[in-house]
Formats: structure tokens, sequence, C-alpha cells
């Protein structure tokens, strides 16, 4: 190791590197399946980011916050209505500050965790899911006043090149995700980071150290929010290809609350790890239901099956795992590689 | 330092193979003599009730068509994949069963407006028809803009028109009309949403008061709705539920605030027996209309339970669901996605053969089931007789309204067209043409 005072190790370095090669170059020039980039790698990479903004809210400053897929519907609509209604901004810049919009959403929701925590600010939280979805249905103009109330989303367009294949589009949220995911490393591990984990952990103490308890929760709650609806409009934009409120709904919420706990709360890769659990493994279900008791068993007794095992398996990890799969992944990684490295 | 990168190497590509495993299609061998027909079955959920019986009639028809031989010798074969009439699903759903053992799709059909939504825009791409059978996009009824989307059996705007005929033949003609009140009770979706336009429209022109109201999904929670229904006191209550738990609490909330239930017109999606039973008594009076009439006498629902049922191989555990309302309109789908393959066949010389997306489309938009073509298939007055041609999608746009007993649905009325079809089609080419300038869609010219 270096002997000046570093923050990352070379193992990091290294790890940083594999896994950029593998995402910018063996995946594209491996992975030749539509299917693999627009139904696997892009909702994961989407609900990965979104998972990230609920680890910085729940997991690191320790707000019980619910209301993740609002945030996202937020986004998603601004970057629709700003590509619609500015003309000449650039994907990015709506992507940015559809990402501001939502952040300042989530301050104004964010303010009640100043005066209730636990279990009650979830409930108020839970507010902003209503609220937003509420307002995106109410009023047409979000809407463009479509009929349906489904817009279709534009295509991406970068330095006039569109981007509409799905590889094209992999990529495009890959540079946002690995952006973001930086991002999110280094204010998880600066005096950031440590600010929110000093709130969660004990907030009077914290706040008898001199952390501004309003300066660190609502930077959290606007942090959160702005990953969240950065990857709201991409989830948009890039799988869905429509916006619809009602896709935004709370069952989202729960499922990216879900991926955060199960993945392992406070940890940046739990967040890809519990997004990649939760959403993949119904579809691994499906499929396996399908191929391999097809036939043998009544359609409808498998699909229930399904829901029936992936319920059995979150509990089952809850009770042996509560740290989640992130802390799985270490224990793994101690066994297969710091035995040689002696 | 380079063992422990050779070693990550070495685990992330272990990862990679086993994972890539399954992106290799399994299951049936393919050959050129078999057609594969997707089933993005809903049979989970709050929408169980609509999804096995419909996707279920798909399967058990198929299962007939394979007894019997195929198509012209061609077997067809199915893979299922699990939606939860859920839109991010479905999408995930139609990638996944877009291709097998290298043969693509020919149609798609997602039994849901929302799922229509989410995949619409992917179908000429891909040159794979979406079959909305009296569901979905409606102004996809326009060929010249969609020629890859159909709304055969009609779609919502139609119902929607063929309902207030119904409703002004009750009140006495369309001068009674004028100051009469209607509720649109609808969830809250694109599906609820989707026979608004229309709805606006005749009722202004008629001089009636339209109140919209929205109930979010899943719709198990109605007070609120109901009492405001209480204070407004409509004259006519139209109801554009989805999941028989919804549809039935609609029912049991208009008897607790007592508003008559032969003044409720269900949507197609909400008029089949699994939403009546569990409302009881309080379901009895309550109009719906059907685009495909419940029963099983018809000769083609008789065959298929005597042979695919008599051998053990039908799809639904509870074989006396055949016959019922969302069977019967899954059966109507099937049927006409085997009639478009035998069309596509005998047009592109390819009769005994797999056809192509290209080529089913231009059988389906030459799909003609005269009254003949229908009894000789089984299905006379089942459905009403339709064709379809290169500018309109829609098929016959009529509905058969029926009336809920307590035990059995009733048909009060014949196939009932709307009272001005063309002012509906006029709707439909505007919204359509709207849609195609704001994409930039240049609309096909029909010969």
């Amino acid at each position: 190791m270096a002997t000046t005072i570093s923050t990352y190790s070379r193992n990091d370095y290294i790890n940083f590197s594999v896994l950029m090669v593998l995402g910018f170059l063996i995946i594209p020039m491996t992975v030749n399946s539509d299917y693999w980039f627009t139904s696997i790698l892009i909702p994961w990479l989407c609900l990965a980011l979104a998972t990230i903004g609920q680890q910085v809210i729940m997991g690191y400053t320790g707000q019980l916050a619910l209301g993740a897929a609002g945030f996202m519907a937020a986004g998603a609509f601004a970057c629709f209505n700003l590509i619609l209604r500015v003309d000449g901004l650039p994907f990015f810049g709506a992507l940015i500050i559809s990402g501001l919009i939502a952040a300042a959403i989530g301050i104004v929701f964010g303010l009640p965790s100043l005066r209730i925590r636990g279990i009650y600010l979830m409930v108020a939280t839970l507010a902003s899911q209503f609220f937003i979805i509420w307002v995106i249905d109410k009023f047409g103009w979000f809407k463009n006043y479509d009929s349906s109330g489904i817009i279709t989303a534009q295509d991406i367009v970068i330095f006039g090149r569109p981007y509409t294949s799905p590889v094209d589009m992999y990529l495009v949220i890959l540079v946002v995700v690995t952006v973001m995911t930086i991002l999110a490393i280094n204010m998880a591990r600066g005096s950031t980071g440590r600010n929110w984990m000093a709130v969660r952990d004990m907030d009077v103490a914290a706040e008898s150290m001199g952390v501004s308890l309003l300066k660190t929760k609502i930077q959290a709650f606007a942090i959160s929010s702005f990953f969240c609806g950065v990857a709201g409009a991409l989830f948009a934009f890039t799988y869905l290809k429509s916006l619809e409120p009602v896709a935004f709904d709370i069952k989202l919420s729960f499922k990216i609350l879900f991926m955060c706990i199960l993945g392992g709360l406070g940890t940046i890769n739990g967040a890809f790890i519990g997004a990649g659990f939760i959403l993949l493994f119904p579809v691994l279900l499906n499929y396996l239901g399908n191929n391999v008791f097809h036939g043998a068993i009544d359609a409808t007794i498998i699909s229930a099956l399904e829901q029936v095992v992936f319920g059995v398996l979150m509990i089952v990890f809850m009770i042996y795992e509560p740290l989640g799969m992130a802390r799985l992944w270490e224990n793994l990684k101690q066994r297969f590689f710091k035995k040689k490295d002696k | 330092m380079f063992n422990n990168l050779k070693r990550k190497l070495f685990i992330i590509a272990t990862i990679i193979g086993s994972l890539s495993m399954f992106s290799i299609p399994q299951n049936v061998s393919a050959g050129a003599h078999e057609q594969y027909f997707p089933i993005a079955s809903s049979r989970v959920g709050p929408y169980s009730a609509m999804g096995t019986g419909y996707y279920g009639a798909q399967i058990d028809y198929m299962n007939y068509v394979n007894m019997n031989g195929g198509v012209n010798g061609v077997m067809l074969t199915w893979q299922e994949c699990e939606t939860e009439y859920n839109a991010v699903k479905t999408v995930e759903c139609y990638q996944r069963l877009l291709e097998k053992d290298g043969q693509r799709i020919v149609v798609f059909d997602t039994l849901g407006t929302p799922g229509a939504y989410a995949v619409i825009n992917r179908m000429a791409e891909d040159n794979v028809v979406l079959a909305q059978y009296g569901y979905g996009r409606t102004d996809g009824a326009d060929g010249t803009v969609w020629p890859w989307v159909f709304n055969a059996a009609s779609h919502y705007w139609s119902q929607i028109a063929v309902k207030l005929k119904f409703m002004a033949e009750i009140e006495g003609g369309i001068p009674n009309m004028e100051g009469k009140k209607i509720v649109h009770l609808h969830i809250d979706s694109a599906y609820g949403r989707e026979p608004l336009p229309a709805m606006r429209a005749i009722t202004e022109e008629w001089g009636m008061e339209l109140v919209e109201i929205s109930i979010p999904p899943p719709g198990l929670e109605q007070q609120s709705q109901w009492l405001q229904i209480r204070k407004e006191k409509p004259d006519w209550v139209t109801f554009w539920g989805a999941g028989s738990g919804m549809n039935s609490t609609a029912m049991t909330n208009a008897a607790r605030v007592g508003f008559p239930r032969d003044r409720m017109m269900y949507v197609t999606f909400g008029a089949a027996e699994e939403d009546m039973y569990p409302a009881g008594d309080s379901a009895v009076g309550t109009y719906a209309v059907a685009n495909a009439l419940p029963g099983d006498d018809f000769p083609l629902v008789a065959a298929i339970k005597e042979q695919v049922y008599g051998a053990g191989k039908g799809n639904l555990a509870d074989e006396s669901r055949v016959g019922s309302v969302y069977w019967n309109r899954g059966l109507g789908a099937a049927v006409m996605w085997i009639e478009a393959l035998k069309n596509a066949q005998e047009m592109h010389g390819k009769v005994g053969k797999a056809v192509t997306g290209a080529e089913f489309r231009d059988g389906y938009e030459a799909l003609n089931m005269t009254t003949e073509r229908l009894a000789e298939i089984g299905i006379e007055n089942m459905v009403a007789p339709f064709s379809i041609s290169c500018e309109n999608h829609e098929g016959a746009g009529k509905f058969a309204v029926m009336q809920w007993d307590g035990e059995k649905f009733n048909q009060i009325t014949g196939w009932e067209a709307p009272l001005d079809p063309g002012y509906i089609r006029s709707l439909v080419e505007t919204s359509a043409a709207k849609f195609a300038e704001e994409n930039n869609i240049t609309p096909k010219v029909c010969s």
C-alpha cells in the first residue's frame, strides 16, 4: 500500500476497472439478446439508482422514508415536460434538472423529519407518494393534455444522435449510473456521509457535536430525491418508453424499500444486489415455472407458487442474514479471496 | 495482485456463464411447421379471474386446433409469462416471449389497456400484431396510422356509444336525455379513462351532465366515491372497473347507498360471472355489455369441452367456467388468431408452413368473419359478424346488452351498433391524426 493517505485501496481500483471493462466492453460485445438489455439490465440499473437514493435517506441517515416511487414519477414527468417544452435542452441537461426538481420536492416533504421520526415519519412521507401522483393525474398540463393519460416518452437524443437501440440506451444509463454511484460512494465515505451516519446513530449526540440536524436531514432528503428523480426519468424513458402515473404506484415504493433492506442497509453495493434480487428473482421463478414444470402443474398454481417461494425466501433471508445480501457477499469474498492473500 | 484479478475475473465469468444459460432458448424443438404464440397471462392478483378465463380459453383452443391436425398441418406452440396485469411486467414479458427457438411471435395480446399502451410503440418496429380484443388504445382502430394495431372486436368508444344509446332507449329517446346526469365511475388508469373522449362528446351533444369519479386501483375501497354518487343523484352510472374485487364492491356499495342496480352499466371487463357472484343479491339487475356472449351451447365450446377437457388437457382447473364470459371472450380472440394464420398461409403461399409477423398482419387485416364462417367455426351468435379492412381495424363495433339475474346473464338486446358509427369513427381518426402528427408518422395510404 502507498504510504500516503489514500481513500481507496488498490483493490478498489481493480474492482472498479474490472466492473467498467465488464459494463462498457464485455457486456455490449457479448450479450446480443435485446431481452437482456431491455428487460434485465436497463430496469436493474434504473432501480438500483433509485435504491441508492433510498439508501441515502434510510440506510445512511436513518430516516424511515417511503415514497421513492413518487419522486421517480416527479423526475420522469419533469424530464418529459422539459424536453417537450424547452427547445434545445440536451438530454443530460433535462435529466439533471428533473433530478433537481425532484430534490426540491424532496426537501418540502423532508421538512416533517425535523419534528417526527421513525414509523411516524414513514406515514408522513407516504403522503408524498400520493400527492405527487395525484397532482400529475389532476392537472392535464403535466401530461400535455393527453386523453388516455399515458404519454409516449420522447426518444433520447444526445448531440443529434438518437439513442434508441437497447444497447445504446443501456450505455447511456450505465454512464449515468456510474457517475452517480461514484458520487454516492464518495458522499457516503466523506464528511457528508459521516454526518448522515452520526444523525442515524444518535441524533442528539450528533447535534451536540456540532452537526446541524436541519442541514443534514434536508440535505439527505434532497440527495435521495435527486437520485430517485433521475432514476425515474431513466426508467420511463428507457424501460417503459411511456409515462403513466400508475406505473409509479405505492407498490414500486415498497419494492425499492425492500431492495434497500434486503440488499443491506447503509451499503451502496447492497443497492445493486437488492435491486437485482427483487427484480430478477420473480423473473427467474416465472421462467423456471414455465420451462421446467410446464404442463406438469396447473399454470395458475405455478403463478401463485412463484409468489409464495419469493415471500418465503425473503423471510428466510431476513432471519438468517438480517444485515442483507451485501453482508453475505462480503462473507463470500472473505472466504474466496482473502485466504490466499496472506 | 494479478492472482487476485484473475480470480475475480474467473468468478465474474462463472456468474455470467451461469446466467447466460437462461437466455439460451430451451423447451420445444424448433421446426418450420410450428407457429409460436405468446401467452402473457395474468393468473395471480386482483385480476386473476379475467386472466385465467381468457388465457385459459386461448390455450384450450390452441390445444383443440392441435388435436385436429393443426392449421393446415402447422402445429401451434406457446409459452406463458405472468404479467399480473402490470404494465411494467408486461414489457418484461413481451421481451421475454418475443422469440423462442429463433421464431418470433406474430401477435401479442396483453388483455389490459395499461399493458397495451406500454408495448404499443414497439409493434411496428418488431413486426408484431397487437390484437386488442375489445380493450386497449382506441385510435388503434385507424389502420393508416397504426398498421400493426387492431381493436377487433370493438373498442371502448363504440362500447360507450352503445351504452348511451341503450340508456336513451330506456329513457324514451334522445330528447329525454337532456338534463340527465350520468356518473362515469372508473378505475384510475388509462383503461378507466379510455372511453372519456367519446363519452364527453356525446353527452355534451345530448345536453347531459357528465360527472367523472375515479377510484384508485385496486378499487376495493369505494365508500367515499359512492357517498359522492349519493350526493350527485345521477340518473345513470357507467362503471369502468377491473378485477372481481373492485367490480363486486361497486355493486355492494350501490346497494348500501340505495342506487338502483338497473341504472348501472358495467364495462365488458366487469361483466363476468366472477364479478357478479361475490356481490350476491346486490348484483341482481345490473346491466353489462358483451363483445362475446357467454354460454356453453355454442358448437365450438361444446366440442372443446368434449375433446380437450374430455382428454384431461383442459387449462381451467374448474371445468364449469368453460362457456363463461371471460373464457368465451378468450375463445373469440384465439379464433381470430387462427383465422388470421390461415389467411396468412393462403395469401402468401405458405400453406402448411410457419408465417412471419408481416404475413400474419396481412392475414389479420383480411379477416372476414361472415355469419356463415362463424357458423362453420361453431361460434355463430357468440360474436357479431365483422370484417377488417386496411383503414378500419375495429371490426364489428357492436355490443350486446346483458342483464344479471342473480345466476346468469340474460341477453336483452341483439348486436347493437352506436347510433352514429360515422361520428365515433371521426373521433378515432382525429385522435389518430393527432398522434401521427406528434410523432411524425406518415399515415399509410390504403388502396
